[in-house]
């Protein structure tokens, strides 16, 4: 069996037929957009082409919304970073605790230059409270960042309902849909969303490309000034075989969203089924009634994440996990505290997302290893005690701390 | 992921020792669950000799958590209680060739629960000493707690100061904002003004409480330990390298054969030196020997 890739939330394989559009544009077509000759005159089509190829997947009403960027982070900075240069007299920002680092380190930053962020909590199901959403609204809000889909849960927010709330209150609204796009289907234009953030690596285009869709008459202000590419709202030469690349692997999301809302949701499911009917002592997180097709967070019981990915790698899987050795932190992961996991759960959190490249055969070999991977690491653990927790856990071991 | 030594992961996938000892007069438990590690550790010891017969151990933990206790165990069995006691969090990364120093308190842990064993046996109450922070600076392995008791004891005001007295940011440097952050903080707390450009401290005449610094000719046997170790690992290469001399925290060293300009010499380089740093626990400038003469003529000039 050759190896197991089950992170597409981290990251993607490059699509084969991404790689074959990109070619051409380092070895032929490597000019300058902005230049006048022949090794560019093909390129301003090329990004042409890419920006409807991007318009046709997230459903935006024009091809100028579409403002490429280096990476998601970099849209998610540039969106609030705007919001706020645009509005002087707003010193409010609202988003929610389980938002990637990329959106709160952001507003920790700007907490320090004296912001007020308003971090929505979320319930055990990883649910944000509208009611309190609506009480936040008010003319002191600059914007409202909230994620579309949560990159460890899956978990979908209802950011289309709260942009119409947010807008209705004349408030921006942003969201970092870098999870979201190419795995649910969406109409930007008939929403409020007004800023939204795409990465490609995290379509099968490659890393370091980016997408801000900005609404058309959304106030903006850039976080890169220079030359005039992206109608100046983003200088620095193009990154044209990305940009390409990223727009053919957009069009490819959306011929294949209808397999990966049927047939790689039907892998996640039998795994997911699959774990918790195998393995004692388990359970999903998030809402599992709105998620993305391709994710499950599965809590391991009384074991530790890491020492779960160490022994999936070595028989040839990967996935990711929530604790905190993995990140080298003291703390699990905070999506994982923000939803009151217990900590002999949020430790051992390990997270399986699916692509269009896995196969129902590769969850077969992962529901073979998977309690016996469970079983070795419990049986190391002070808090299992044979065949199962030892009582009161918390208790029975309350080592002093170090 | 880590890049975790050969040895971590050998204890990690076959652990020694697993599990609790039956008839353990001694049991050590340290850890926090909210840190994601958490260890029990038991022993019989024979009452006569204090002898430490048997050892076995409970981890809830990361790779290096388990790989810790896995080898403090084998390196504790058939030794005295006071023996036991001289282990140190050092003797337990060294017999797993090292560890990232995101993971260091894994070995720190394994101590603790050592010494709490032995309390137990010996009928004391272990306290532990230290509280752990976030991990600040990379390159020293030093914590935010750490950072800011320092900051209280000595009136530290810059980073410089922190670099003087805890080596933290005196590596890469990319962990100046945390520190900055951390200054800011416990100087709002004593109602002071976060000013970079204040001056120096006092010396530190009592450097790092942590650790004395290196006299010179330490630091020269030491440098020359560390190259001695990597030595096998060049010659293989079919290169060599030589230590030339030392001056203050810089290495000039010969690369010869194979490595001598080689493309990778300049990498190679970089390497000795993250090496050296490791070990030696303080910063350390690794350049080849030709840039001495350049030296010698700023110092003529
Ligand atoms: C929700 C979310 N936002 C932002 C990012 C960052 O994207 P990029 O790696 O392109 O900067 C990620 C990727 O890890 C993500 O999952
Ligand atoms: S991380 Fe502190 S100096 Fe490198």
């Amino acid at each position: 069996m050759t190896d197991i890739y089950l992170d597409n939330n981290a990251t993607t394989k490059v699509d084969p037929a991404v790689v074959d559009v990109m070619i051409p544009y380092f070895l032929e077509q490597y000019g300058n957009p902005s230049s006048i000759h022949k090794f560019a005159d093909g390129v301003a089509r090329g990004l042409k082409q890419a920006r409807q190829q991007v318009q046709a997947l997230i459903g935006c009403e024009h091809d100028s919304e579409i403002i490429f960027t280096s990476c998601g982070t970099e849209s998610n900075s540039t969106a609030i970073l705007s919001a706020i240069k645009a509005q002087p007299n707003k010193k409010e920002i609202i988003t929610t605790t389980v938002e990637h680092p990329a959106i709160l380190s952001v507003c920790e930053y700007l907490e320090k230059e004296g912001y007020t962020i308003h971090r929505m909590p979320v319930d055990k199901a990883g649910r944000l409270n509208l009611e309190s959403y609506k009480k936040l609204l008010s003319d002191n809000v600059a914007i409202v960042s909230v994620m579309w889909a949560n990159n460890e849960t899956g978990t979908i927010f209802p950011v289309v309902e709260m942009a119409e709330m947010a807008n209705a209150a004349g408030v921006m609204f942003h969201t970092d849909a870098v999870q979201a796009v190419g795995k649910i289907p969406m109409m930007l234009q008939d929403t409020k969303i007004d800023m939204l953030s795409v990465s490609g690596h995290k379509l099968h285009a490659p890393k370091g490309i980016g997408v801000l869709y900005l609404r058309r008459g959304t106030r903006f202000r850039p976080l890169l000034r220079g030359g005039h590419q992206e109608r100046g709202r983003r200088a620095g030469t193009e990154n044209s075989a990305s940009i390409v690349g990223l727009g053919k692997a957009c069009e490819l999301a959306l011929e294949f969203i209808e397999y990966e809302n049927t047939k790689v949701k039907a892998m996640r499911d039998r795994l997911e089924q699959g774990i918790t009917e195998a393995i004692p002592h388990c359970f999903v997180t998030g809402d599992i009634y709105n998620r993305l097709p391709n994710t499950t967070d599965i809590a391991f019981e009384y074991i530790e994440g890491e020492s779960i990915l160490m022994l999936l790698n070595k028989a040839g899987i990967a996935a990711s996990s929530g604790s905190a050795c993995t990140s080298g932190s003291l703390e699990p992961s905070h999506v994982m505290r923000a939803m009151d996991i217990p900590y002999t759960a949020a430790h051992g959190t390990i997270r399986f997302s699916f692509s269009r490249y896995n196969s129902m055969a590769e969850v077969d070999e992962v529901l073979k290893v998977m309690p016996g991977i469970v079983a070795t690491l419990r049986k190391l653990s002070p808090y299992w005690d044979g065949a199962g927790p030892v009582a009161d856990p918390e208790k029975a071991f309350a080592p002093t701390y170090a | 992921m880590w890049d975790y030594s050969e040895k971590v992961k050998e204890h990690f996938f076959n652990p020694k020792n697993a599990g609790a000892v039956v008839d353990a007069n001694a049991t050590g438990e340290v850890g926090s669950i909210s840190c994601g590690d958490a260890l029990r550790l038991t022993l019989k010891v024979e009452d006569e000799t204090e002898v430490i017969l048997e050892a076995g151990f409970q981890t809830f933990g990361c790779g290096s958590a388990i790989a810790s206790s896995s080898v403090l165990t084998e390196i504790i069995k058939g030794m005295t209680l006071d023996e036991a006691l001289k282990v140190t969090n050092q003797d337990i990364a060294d017999q797993l060739e090292g560890l990232p120093p995101e993971k260091m308190h894994c070995s720190v842990m394994g101590r603790e629960a050592l010494q709490a064993a032995i309390a137990n046996y010996r009928g004391e109450e272990w306290k532990d000493d230290h509280e752990e922070g976030a991990l600040i600076c990379k390159c020293f392995a030093i914590d935010a707690v750490m950072i800011e008791e320092m900051v209280w004891a000595n009136k530290l005001r810059t980073v410089e100061d922190v670099t003087n007295f805890t080596k933290a940011g005196g590596g890469c440097a990319s962990c100046h904002e945390d520190i900055e952050a951390i200054l800011e903080k416990v100087l709002a707390e004593k109602g002071e003004k976060f000013d970079p450009t204040a001056a120096p401290v006092e010396a530190p005449a009592k450097i790092a409480a942590v650790k004395a610094p290196l006299t010179n000719l330490q630091r020269i046997k030491k440098i020359e330990e560390v190259l001695e170790s990597l030595r096998p690992a060049l010659m293989a290469d079919g290169g060599d390298v030589e230590l030339v001399e030392v001056i203050g925290n810089t290495a000039y060293v010969n690369m010869t054969g194979a490595c001598n300009g080689c493309q990778m010499a300049a990498m190679t380089i970089a390497g000795i030196q993250q090496r050296l740093m490791e070990v030696m626990g303080e910063f350390i400038k690794v350049v080849p020997a030709s840039e001495m003469a350049k030296l010698v003529n700023i110092e003529v000039a």
